[in-house]
């Protein structure tokens, strides 16, 4: 388990236990957080579950693969240097205490 | 909704009725909301059911919409194994399988659809799965590893996508696979010829046996899931487990006993509205009435997630059409394919990039307009497409053929 924290498009944030293995996105949805939609559920074909993360911590996350990435480019809110899509950030224990940003629309 | 409180019921605990009750809480509706739903577990996704799942990647916690605290936090009821039995839409009551009743105000039908079985003239009851449920995946997943080790084969009926996306599956545990297909190509009523073909070979490559225009005769199926498949014409296939995904009927028995117009699923217009007041419907469970008078039958998460939202806001007396571009995808081995708009109705079609290659998309046009666009491996292609089958907007086929010209710029600006 690690702790990571959710911050909803209202600025309200939810600390979230998620298990290893499991993406950031699948911990979003199963707790209800507010934002994430997730249509493909992970497929990584939707670009329904970005987030921001943490500009100070966003080089410790594996890079983005070459699916994301095109992904990215069609993100409905604004793109960021920090854009990341969370069903493709596994939990393992280096990202405990990170801290994601849910933007404002995903659709 | 006169003197009594304000209650909405939503039947069916998957993936529109979840959307909708989250809809009315996010919309400000303060009433009771109450979600039922007869499987044992919360809300939970069934793509990965034929995909992941079946591989060993994900475990059951993962598939999970919504954990119950999650709902209870939004002050939402869940009632799971409870299924719901009649409905006295006059009333305005539910009548549950336990015997209880349950009183509303407003209700929801997202009662999702029922896979389609063979005959019984041809397969004995047991002989043959389907795939639907997660407790369905698990006795599949199960039965997978079994003809894993005891190198039994698997035989799949019916080459639509969850038929195709089993023996993918499969395939990528190293079992042996024959699907078999009684029309003359896969996927006949989702994709164009070349599409069809091209997705035979791949299965092909990958080591699946592919029988076209396939004349089943008879299963005979054993205790331990083994069946015995004889073809028409007379070759016999020995299974360590048959899967058939042959469709799905519509869930719309409840209304339709309660006198609600249906026609192979529970007929609502653009916000979800039945025939009757108070009672909305969404996903699977529905067919959508055109303005023109056709019908449209969408078995998809975006289509239940949409219908979900519209169905909640009909109820509160807000007329939200879904109006988004449908779109679908699909997974087999490392291949996505996207699907955005319906091609139904083409005439011509352009291709983007080099079918020989593992990523490109056809344009599907009527006359001059776009409307659909099939994607393998290019997901910028098909949201792109989305926005522009959204917009109006229709590339020319030089455009689509020149691989130089970038899709984007003809993108509707943001407003
Ligand atoms: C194996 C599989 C793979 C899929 N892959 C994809 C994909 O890749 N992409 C995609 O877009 N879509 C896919 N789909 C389709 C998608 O999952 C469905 O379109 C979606 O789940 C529909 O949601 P729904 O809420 O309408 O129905 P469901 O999710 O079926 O929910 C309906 C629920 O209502 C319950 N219910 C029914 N009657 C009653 C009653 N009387 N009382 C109480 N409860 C009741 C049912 O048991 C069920 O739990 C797939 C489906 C399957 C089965
Ligand atoms: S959930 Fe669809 S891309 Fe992440």
């Amino acid at each position: 388990m690690v702790q990571i924290t959710f911050v909803e498009p209202s600025g309200n944030q939810i600390d979230i236990d998620v298990s290893d293995g499991w993406s950031l996105m699948q911990a979003a949805i199963a707790n209800g957080v507010d934002g994430i939609v997730a249509e493909c559920g992970g497929s990584c074909v939707c670009a329904t579950c970005h987030v921001y993360v943490d500009p100070d911590r966003a080089g410790e996350l594996p890079q983005p693969g070459e699916e994301e990435l095109e992904l990215l480019e069609e993100v409905k809110a604004e793109r960021r240097p920090t854009s990341r899509l969370s069903c493709q950030i596994k939990a393992t224990p280096a990202l405990a205490g990170l801290k994601v940003a849910i933007p404002e629309c995903q659709t | 909704m006169s003197g009594d409180a304000p209650h909405v019921v939503i039947v069916g605990a998957g993936q529109a009725g979840l959307q909708a009750a989250e809809t009315l809480r996010s919309a400000g509706f303060d009433g009771r909301v109450t979600l039922i739903g007869d499987e044992p577990h919360p809300p939970y996704q069934r793509p990965p059911l034929s995909k992941a799942w079946l591989t060993g990647g994900i475990d059951g916690g993962q598939l999970t919409l919504r954990d119950p605290g999650a709902l209870a936090r939004k002050d939402i009821t869940l009632r799971t194994g409870a299924r719901v039995v009649a409905l006295d839409s006059a009333a305005r009551q539910l009548h549950l399988s336990d015997g209880t009743r349950l009183g509303y105000t407003g209700l929801v039908l997202a009662t999702g659809a029922t896979p389609r079985t063979l005959p019984g003239s041809i397969a004995a009851n047991g002989a043959v799965r389907v795939l639907r449920s997660r407790d369905d995946a698990s006795a599949i997943a199960q039965s997978l590893q079994r003809c894993r080790d005891d190198g039994l084969p698997l035989v799949v009926i019916g080459g639509g996508f969850i038929g195709l996306e089993v023996a993918a599956s499969a395939r990528k545990l190293g079992i042996d696979v024959t699907i078999l297909e009684a029309a003359p190509r896969l996927l006949e009523r989702a994709l164009p010829a070349e599409l069809s073909a091209w997705y035979a070979n791949l299965h092909r490559t990958r080591g699946a046996d592919l029988v076209l225009g396939a004349r089943i005769a008879r299963i005979d199926g054993a205790a331990d899931g083994r069946a015995t498949v004889h073809l028409a014409d007379g070759r016999t296939l020995h299974a360590g487990l048959v899967v058939a995904g042959i469709g799905v009927t519509p869930n719309d028995a409840l209304a339709r006993a309660a006198g609600i117009a249906c026609d192979n699923g529970i007929i609502v217009d653009d916000c979800g509205r039945t025939s009757a007041p108070n009672i909305t419907a969404a996903g699977d469970c529905t067919v959508r009435r055109l303005p023109d008078g056709g019908t449209v039958r969408l078995e998809s998460v975006q289509n239940a997630i949409e219908q979900g939202r519209a169905a909640a806001h009909a109820l509160l007396g807000e007329a939200r059409p879904f109006a988004a571009t449908p779109w679908f995808w699909s997974d087999q081995y490392d291949i996505k394919l996207q699907i955005a708009g319906l091609s139904r109705g083409a005439d011509n079609r352009a291709v983007r990039g080099d079918m020989t290659d593992t990523s490109f998309s056809i344009f599907h046009y009527r006359g001059t307009q776009l409307i659909a666009v099939d994607s393998i491996n290019s997901a910028r292609d098909h949201m792109l497409s989305r926005q522009l089958i959204a917009a109006g907007i229709s590339p020319t086929h030089a455009q689509i053929a020149d691989l130089a010209f970038n899709l984007a710029s003809l993108r509707p600006k943001a407003m």
